[in-house]
């Protein structure tokens, strides 16, 4: 018994170390993480008569409002993809990315009940809302699929189906950039509730710097699109988009780019996040 | 189980400290602004005139180097006034917030509840929320599925497993949510007051789970609470806590006496505002301040009476009140009495009133008194305007021969003693 009990040895002290990736941990409560994924879903759509069909019906209204207003209004041009396949992909890895940034930055302010309450590795929050967004995105996929072979019968797209085999990578990318970005948020907001409410204003804005409404193609040299292609999404997103419609700019650079800030963003997030744990709950 | 005894729970220095007043400015703004300004060396502009500094130095110490050792099987009690930081402590260990200073090495895994049924989803049903809370507390889902109908069985919810929380009674709810915490393999178990809620039925069955978890299993449960006589039956050691620091370690009702003696300032005086109160009492129309009993012990003759003095605060209004004073014995109201005539309270003033308490023919025992402020609404009904349950404790000497020297007893005997039987012819 003694070293059943050995093995649970916990030693506390007033000294928080400022980087601790405590994934062994994380994974011992790999049933909670599941259960908080499962949470998601039924919370969301509890009480609503459609319920999961939610996720088909939301992207697909939303596209085509995008359809009327960017593609039959503004007319911006879509590389000759058909316009709903081409909104549907867009709004479907947007809404992931979107996600993992929106759900993580409350991760502190929405489970302080329970935070205060009693212990478990903290980050098995903003992983369960990751694998909540990627569920959802993997559902969307199906009816983006629907799509896509009606379309490609008619010989409008041509697919690269090999970088296919990127679409993980991608998410797992954008997984990790919206929960770094998410969880930086969320750390700050114990301390200063303001940036709750810029955040989901600020997510919309960057919907527009980054080529979701409109392909990377539309957008002339200059300054506007330095500054589009710096933005970590915009890589991930066109390399998405070149698997899936076959159009997309990729420049490598720019790619590594994205990662290095991701990595660091995502550093830098479990730094302040181990940081706040610890005694967030004595400022929250 | 070796010679030695394994320790579970093992504290060193440990402090808590809170910073007091508003923590943060609040808004990332003001705490740019006063950050620039003591760059600059400016007056701080979020300062309030005639402060030095926002606060600053105005902490406060929750716990004040704690020093405590628990050993497996153990059953500890905590108990101390509000404020007295037994909160802080369970809060440490629990691993909710970290120490100021000092360590903590826990040996084993925390079960901890501070509140009944963490992370309990109204939405979802009973089924679901044992998964969450099992979860929550570190079950695997395959201990869950283990344990399921035991704990379906222990919570006597069954009927309603798959119904959501929203539409269970909340005696309902606690005792779900006690029954997964009851049945986690976890080492240490670290309660506050969760036995606080639910009907005495399940209160017993809890209090005797949590006993055999104890006794036969070899956790170790460490057990918050303001009602000592839940206190008597679990625990088999206790601690006293009084403003951050422990100032009595050992035995249950040696532990019992000194908690209801150091709200006293002097023997006899009981510093009655800075008791713990109901919940459920408001406590904005009038408050008990201090008993004064008119005696240098807490030791009274039998037959005799209980002199004392009471001040008592009126807020709102000019009132008439009722003192009640109940009598208990092990956690059971043996009698009660109330003041005749009614008390007038008037409005932002202390009234003092001079009573005594014939004690009558009570059995010679240990009694705590529950004091009780009420008075009568327009309704015809009883409104409380102050309940303190455990305020003093007193002892009842026995008379000399008395019950031909044997014990009395008080589950045999009963509470009262008679008067002797008149024999006529």
């Amino acid at each position: 018994m003694t070293k059943e009990i050995d093995k649970h040895h916990v030693h506390i002290t007033s000294e928080s170390k400022w980087f601790e990736l405590n994934l062994k941990e994380a994974w011992k409560y790999k049933d909670l993480i599941v259960l908080f994924t499962k949470r998601n879903f039924t919370l969301t759509y509890k009480q609503t008569i459609l319920g999961p069909l939610w996720i088909f019906i939301n992207p697909f209204i939303t596209s085509i409002m995008y359809t009327l207003v960017f593609g039959n209004i503004a007319n911006i041009g879509t590389d000759g993809i058909p316009h709903l396949l081409f909104y549907l992909t867009g709004n479907a890895i947007w809404t992931f990315f979107a996600g993992c940034v929106n759900r993580n930055s409350h991760t502190f302010t929405a489970n302080a009940n329970v935070f205060g309450k009693v212990y478990f590795p903290r980050l098995t929050v903003p992983v369960s809302n990751v694998l909540y967004g990627a569920i959802q995105f993997f559902v969307q996929m199906i009816m983006i699929c629907v799509f896509l072979v009606y379309y490609v019968l008619k010989g409008v797209v041509s697919p690269n189906w090999m970088e296919w085999l990127f679409i993980p990578i991608i998410l797992i990318h954008l997984g990790i950039l919206g929960m770094g970005v998410g969880i930086v948020v969320s750390s700050l907001t114990t301390k200063y509730r303001d940036l709750g409410f810029l955040v989901s204003f600020g997510v919309q804005l960057w919907m527009y710097g980054t080529p979701i409404v409109y392909p990377l193609s539309q957008i002339g040299d200059g300054l506007l699109k330095q500054a589009i292609m710096i933005n970590p999404v915009t890589m991930p997103i066109e390399l998405f988009r070149k698997a899936v419609l076959g159009q997309g700019i990729i420049i490598p650079q720019y790619l590594m780019l994205s990662w290095v800030i991701t990595i660091m963003l995502a550093v830098f997030g479990i730094m302040l996040f181990n940081r706040i744990e610890k005694t967030f709950m004595d400022t929250v | 189980m070796s010679g030695k005894r394994d320790i579970a729970i093992q504290l060193s220095g440990v402090k808590k400290m809170y910073k007091l007043g508003q923590i943060g400015g609040g808004t990332l703004r003001g705490d740019l602004e006063s950050w620039w300004a003591r760059k600059r060396g400016k007056e701080d502009p979020n300062t309030k005139i005639g402060q030095k500094e926002r606060l600053k130095g105005q902490t406060f110490m929750a716990l004040n180097g704690i020093d405590l050792t628990v050993y497996q099987g153990e059953a500890l009690g905590i108990i101390g006034a509000n404020g007295a930081g037994k909160s802080t402590m369970l809060k440490l260990l629990s691993r909710v917030t970290a120490p100021t200073e000092g360590t903590i090495d826990i040996y084993g895994r925390i079960a901890s509840m501070l509140e009944v049924g963490t992370g309990f989803n109204r939405e979802m049903t009973g089924r679901e929320n044992i998964y969450m809370n099992g979860a929550i507390l570190g079950m695997t889902k395959a201990e869950i599925d283990a344990k399921m109908e035991d704990i379906i069985d222990f919570s006597e919810v069954r009927e309603f497993i798959d119904t959501p929380v929203k539409r269970y009674s909340s005696g309902m709810y606690v005792k779900l949510a006690f029954s997964v915490a009851a049945h986690l393999d976890n080492e240490i178990m670290i309660m506050d007051e969760v036995l606080a809620v639910g009907d005495m039925a399940f209160q017993k069955k809890c209090l005797t789970k949590m006993r055999e978890a104890a006794n036969k299993e070899g956790r170790t449960v460490l057990y918050v609470s303001h009602n000592m006589n839940t206190i008597r039956q679990l625990c088999d050691r206790c601690i006293v806590l009084d403003q951050g620091k422990i100032i009595f370690d050992g035995n249950v009702e040696e532990a019992i006496e000194m908690y209801l003696g150091i709200s006293n300032t002097s023997d006899t005086t009981v510093l009655l505002e800075y008791l713990p109160r109901e919940k459920w009492v408001k406590n904005d129309s009038a408050i008990m301040k201090r008993l004064k009993i008119d005696s240098d012990n807490s030791y009274f003759s039998f037959g005799k009476s209980i002199k004392a003095e009471m001040i008592i605060h009126g807020y709102k209004y000019n009132t008439d009140v009722i003192l009640k004073v109940f009598l208990l014995y092990n956690g059971v109201a043996v009698t009660t009495m109330e003041t005749s005539p009614s008390i007038k309270l008037e409005k932002d003033q202390d009234t003092e009133i001079h009573f005594e308490l014939q004690l009558g023919r009570l059995a010679p025992a240990k009694y705590t008194m529950k004091l009780v402020l009420c008075r009568r609404n327009g309704m015809g009904g009883i409104e409380y305007l102050d309940v303190l349950m455990d305020s003093y404790m007193f002892e009842i000497l026995e008379p000399e021969n008395f019950h031909q020297n044997q014990k009395w007893s008080m589950n045999n005997n009963g509470f009262v003693v008679g008067e002797d039987i008149k024999i006529f012819s």
